[in-house]
C-alpha cells in the first residue's frame, strides 16, 4: 500500500468522486487557482475546469447557501471552508437550511452536500483561528458529522460523505494534513456512522476523535511501558454517535478517559462522558475522566497554547487516575 | 493473577480441616460455587465451595492432608501462569508450620501478593501490605459501581473490603484481591486471643439495627409471658419417658381410623387422664383463691412464624384421641389462616409445648395463665437404657419438663402428676384404670 499524506488522501477522494459523478463540484476560497489554502484541492482545477472547481469570494454565508441551493437542485457540492473559524459566518445556512430542508419538505428535498475544512487548534494562531467547533455541528439534528484521524479513514469517509444524500460536516485539522498513512490503491468506502478501535487494550478505554487520536495512541504506548493496556476508540462519527462500540469497550476495560480538544462545556466529549456514566454505570470502576481544552480563549504564547490543550501527559495521568495508580 | 486458595472455616468452631477428597483436578477450570474438595471438620464432612474463579493450578494440600484455617490449600489463576513463587511460598509456610511446635503468630505467610512477573497481567498489581502503616481504610462506605457488582457476584460483603481508592473507595482490584482471611479479625468482630491461630469466620458486616415496633400480637405475648414469669414462682420437674408403648398404641389406633391421629393428640389425652387423677394440677391462682377447674382445657403452643398462639381443646378429659385430634386439626388450620377466635385460645387450664420437631432435647416453658402448669416436650430419641433385668436395651425416650406455679402446685404434687403421666404414657392401658 502506498504511504500518502492526509492531504493527498482527501485529494484522491475528491478526485475519484468527481471523476465518478459529474454532479460533484468543489467550491470555496482559493480552492481553484491557488490549489487550496492547504493544497487539498491540488490539481483539481486543471483536471475538472473552473465550472467544477470554483473560487468564491470571501463570503462563507453566501457560498455555503449557494451550495445548499445547488444540492437541493440535484448537484453534489463540496464546500471547503478555509477554516471552521470562518465557517461560523455560514452557520445559519447550515443549521436552518441544510439541516432542516429534508425534514421540513416532508422528504421532498434532500441536501447532498459536504462541508469540509480544518477545524480545531493549530499552532501560533491565537484565539480567533484556533478553535474546535465539533459540538456546534454535532448538536444539530439533520446533520451528519465525521472527524477522521488517518489518511485511510479520511479517504474512505470523504468518498462516503460525498455520496451521502444528507449534509455531512467533515472535520479535518491543519496539523493533520501532513500525517502519513497507508492507503490502498483500490477503491473503498467507509461507513459514516461507525467508530473504530484504533488499538486494543484491556485496562482503560481512551476515547477521542480527529487529531487527538494520535495523541491517545502515543499515550497508550507510554502507558504500555508502565504496564497499562489502553484501548483507543476513534469515534470518527460525532453524529450519529456509535455508542455501541464505546460501551462495549468501556464494559470490557471498566474505565474511560474521554479526550476532546474543544472547550469542556457542552462539548462532544462532555456529552460522551455523560453517556458512558449513564449507560455503563455498573461497569465503571472509577468516574469517567474528561480531558478537554482549558476553558479559555486560545493563548498566543506558545507555551500557554500547548498548556491549555490536551496532551499525552494529561492523558497518561488521567488513565492512571481511573486505574487508581496515581 | 494467580491467587491462593485458603482453608476456610466450614463450621463456626472449625480451626483445622482434613481434605478428604479433591473434587477438582489440577487444570480444571473453577467457577464460583463449584465444589473444590471435601473437608472433614470438627463437626462433619463439608463441601468446600470455591469463592474464586479460574483454573486450578496447583494442589498444595493433598487428600488426607490437614490444613489450618487460613492455610493455603491450592492455587487458582489463569492457565499457564507462573506460580512457582506462590507454590514455594505456600509449601515452605506449610513445612514451617509443621516443623513448629508452638502456634506461630508473627510469621504467617503473606496471603495475597502474587508476583507480577510476566508483566502480562491486565491491571498492574499494586502491592499492599496488610499490616503496613498506610493500610487501606475500611468502612468509608464508598465503592465503585463495578466493585459493588463484582462483590455481589462473588458473594462478598463490600463493607468488609478495604478500599484503596480515593477516600477509601473500594475499587475493582480491592474486590478481586480480597480474601476474607486477609481482612483483619477486628473488622469481623471475631475475638482473637493473642497467640491463637487466627480465627476465621465468613466475612459478615455488622448490619444496621432493625427496629420492629412492638404492637399487637408481640405486645400481648410479651406482656402475658412477663407477667407469668415474674409473678408466678416457677419451678421445674423433669423426667424421661419411654415412648415405645405409646407409639405401639398409636399404630394400633391408626390402623382402625380413616385419618391418622397425631402424636400431640395422644399426649393431650394422656395429660388429661393424669389431670383427672390429680385435679390439683388443673387449677389456677386468683390471688385470694385457687380454682380447681371443672373442665380440662389443654392449650397447645403453635408457632405463628411471627409469634405463637395456644389453641385450646376444651374438655379433653371427656374426649377420645380421635375427637381430640380432629378438633386439634381444625384449630391448627384456623391458626394457619388466622381465623382462630379469642375463645379458642384463651383460658387454658393446662398447656403443652412441643419443640421435639426442632431436635430440642429438653427445655423449660413459661406457664400460660390461668393454668398453673405447662409441659415442655423434647424430641423422641433412641437411647440406651437398662431394663428391669439390668440389661441394656434401646428405647425411644422423650424428656418432659413440667413448669409449675408453686403458689398452686407444690413440688410433691407436681412430682406425683408427672410420675402418673409417665406411667400412663409408658402404659397407655392405665387410662382404663
Amino acid at each position: 500500500m502506498a504511504l500518502i499524506t492526509f492531504r493527498e488522501a482527501l485529494n484522491q477522494a475528491m478526485d475519484e468522486e468527481m471523476a465518478r459523478d459529474d454532479k460533484v463540484f468543489l467550491l470555496g476560497e482559493e480552492v481553484a487557482e491557488y490549489n487550496g489554502a492547504y493544497k487539498v484541492s491540488k490539481g483539481l482545477l486543471d483536471k475538472y475546469g473552473p465550472h467544477r472547481v470554483v473560487d468564491t469570494p470571501i463570503a462563507e454565508l453566501g457560498f455555503t447557501g449557494l451550495a445548499v441551493g445547488a444540492a437541493t437542485a440535484g448537484l453534489r457540492p463540496i464546500v471547503e471552508w478555509m477554516t471552521f473559524n470562518f465557517g461560523l459566518l455560514a452557520l445559519d445556512q447550515l443549521v436552518n437550511n441544510a439541516a432542516k430542508l429534508r425534514h421540513m419538505s416532508g422528504g421532498q428535498l434532500s441536501v447532498p452536500m459536504v462541508v469540509r475544512g480544518p477545524n480545531g487548534p493549530a499552532e501560533y494562531l491565537s484565539s480567533q483561528h484556533s478553535q474546535s467547533f465539533a459540538s456546534y455541528f454535532a448538536h444539530i439534528p439533520g446533520l451528519k458529522v465525521v472527524a477522521p484521524s488517518t489518511p485511510y479513514d479520511g479517504k474512505g469517509l470523504l468518498k462516503s460523505a460525498i455520496r451521502d444524500n444528507n449534509p455531512v460536516i467533515f472535520l479535518e485539522a491543519e496539523m493533520m494534513y501532513g500525517f502519513q498513512g497507508e492507503v490502498p490503491a483500490e477503491e473503498y468506502l467507509l461507513p459514516l456512522d461507525k467508530a473504530d478501535i484504533k488499538r486494543e487494550g484491556t485496562d482503560v478505554t481512551l476515547i477521542t476523535f480527529g487529531k487527538p487520536v494520535q495523541m491517545a495512541l502515543e499515550a497508550a504506548k507510554a502507558l504500555e511501558a508502565q504496564g497499562v493496556s489502553a484501548e483507543v476508540v476513534d469515534l470518527i462519527s460525532l453524529r450519529p454517535l456509535d455508542e455501541v462500540t464505546v460501551y462495549q469497550s468501556v464494559r470490557k476495560t471498566n474505565r474511560a478517559v474521554v479526550i476532546d480538544e474543544a472547550w469542556p462545556i457542552a462539548s462532544v466529549g462532555s456529552h460522551l462522558a455523560f453517556l458512558i456514566s449513564s449507560n455503563c454505570f455498573d461497569d465503571l470502576d472509577a468516574p469517567v475522566e474528561f480531558i478537554a481544552s482549558e476553558d479559555v480563549p486560545m493563548p498566543y504564547n506558545h507555551t500557554l497554547e500547548l498548556a491549555v490543550q490536551p496532551s499525552v501527559e494529561k492523558i497518561v495521568t488521567a488513565a492512571k487516575k481511573v486505574l487508581y495508580l496515581n | 493473577m494467580a491467587e491462593n486458595v485458603q482453608m476456610i472455616a466450614l463450621s463456626p468452631t472449625m480451626e483445622e480441616g482434613t481434605i478428604l477428597k479433591w473434587s477438582m483436578q489440577v487444570g480444571d477450570s473453577v467457577s464460583t460455587g463449584d465444589v473444590l474438595c471435601e473437608v472433614e471438620t470438627d463437626k462433619a464432612s463439608m463441601e468446600y465451595e470455591s469463592a474464586q474463579e479460574g483454573v486450578l493450578l496447583s494442589i498444595i494440600v493433598p487428600e488426607g492432608g490437614g490444613a489450618k484455617v487460613g492455610d493455603v490449600i491450592a492455587i487458582i489463576g489463569e492457565s499457564g501462569e507462573d506460580i512457582s513463587g506462590l507454590e514455594a511460598e505456600a509449601k515452605s509456610a506449610k513445612s514451617a508450620a509443621l516443623a513448629a511446635t508452638a502456634p506461630e503468630t508473627a510469621d504467617k505467610p503473606v496471603a495475597v501478593e502474587a508476583p507480577n512477573s510476566q508483566g502480562a497481567s491486565s491491571t498492574p498489581a499494586t502491592t499492599r501490605s496488610s499490616g503496613g502503616g498506610s493500610s487501606p481504610t475500611s468502612g468509608s462506605g464508598k465503592s465503585s459501581p463495578l466493585a459493588r457488582k463484582i462483590a455481589e457476584e462473588k458473594g462478598l460483603d463490600i463493607s468488609q473490603i478495604p478500599g484503596s481508592g480515593p477516600g477509601g473507595r473500594v475499587v475493582k482490584r480491592d474486590v478481586e484481591t480480597f480474601s476474607p482471611t486477609a481482612s483483619t479479625a477486628g473488622n469481623q468482630g471475631v475475638a482473637v486471643s493473642s497467640g491463637a491461630p487466627m480465627t476465621f469466620a465468613p466475612a459478615r458486616t455488622a448490619g444496621e439495627d432493625v427496629e420492629i415496633p412492638v404492637a399487637g400480637k408481640r405486645a400481648v405475648i410479651a406482656k402475658r409471658l412477663a407477667e407469668s414469669k415474674f409473678s408466678a414462682p416457677h419451678y421445674y420437674l423433669k423426667n424421661s419417658v419411654e415412648m415405645d408403648s405409646l407409639v405401639a398404641a398409636r399404630n394400633m389406633v391408626n390402623k382402625e381410623v380413616p385419618s391418622k391421629v397425631s402424636f400431640n393428640a395422644f399426649i393431650m389425652k394422656m395429660v388429661a387422664e393424669a389431670l383427672k387423677r390429680y385435679p390439683q394440677v388443673n387449677a389456677g391462682w386468683f390471688g385470694d383463691k385457687i380454682v380447681q377447674f371443672g373442665s380440662i382445657d389443654i392449650g397447645l403452643a403453635v408457632d405463628l412464624g411471627n409469634g405463637l398462639i395456644t389453641p385450646i381443646v376444651r374438655n379433653v378429659g371427656n374426649k377420645g384421641v380421635v375427637q381430640i385430634d380432629s378438633e386439634l386439626k381444625v384449630l391448627i388450620e384456623k391458626v394457619g389462616n388466622g381465623s382462630l377466635k379469642p375463645d379458642e385460645y384463651t383460658a387454658a387450664t393446662f398447656s403443652i409445648s412441643n419443640l421435639g420437631s426442632f431436635g430440642v432435647e429438653e427445655f423449660t416453658a413459661i406457664i400460660n395463665p390461668p393454668g398453673s402448669a405447662i409441659l415442655a416436650l423434647g424430641e423422641v430419641k433412641k437411647t440406651p437404657v437398662f431394663d428391669e433385668n439390668g440389661e441394656l436395651k434401646a428405647a425411644n425416650l422423650m424428656k418432659m419438663t413440667l413448669s409449675c406455679d408453686h403458689r398452686v402446685i407444690d413440688g410433691a404434687m407436681g412430682g406425683k402428676f408427672l410420675s402418673e403421666l409417665k406411667k400412663t404414657i409408658e402404659n397407655p392401658v392405665r387410662v382404663l384404670f
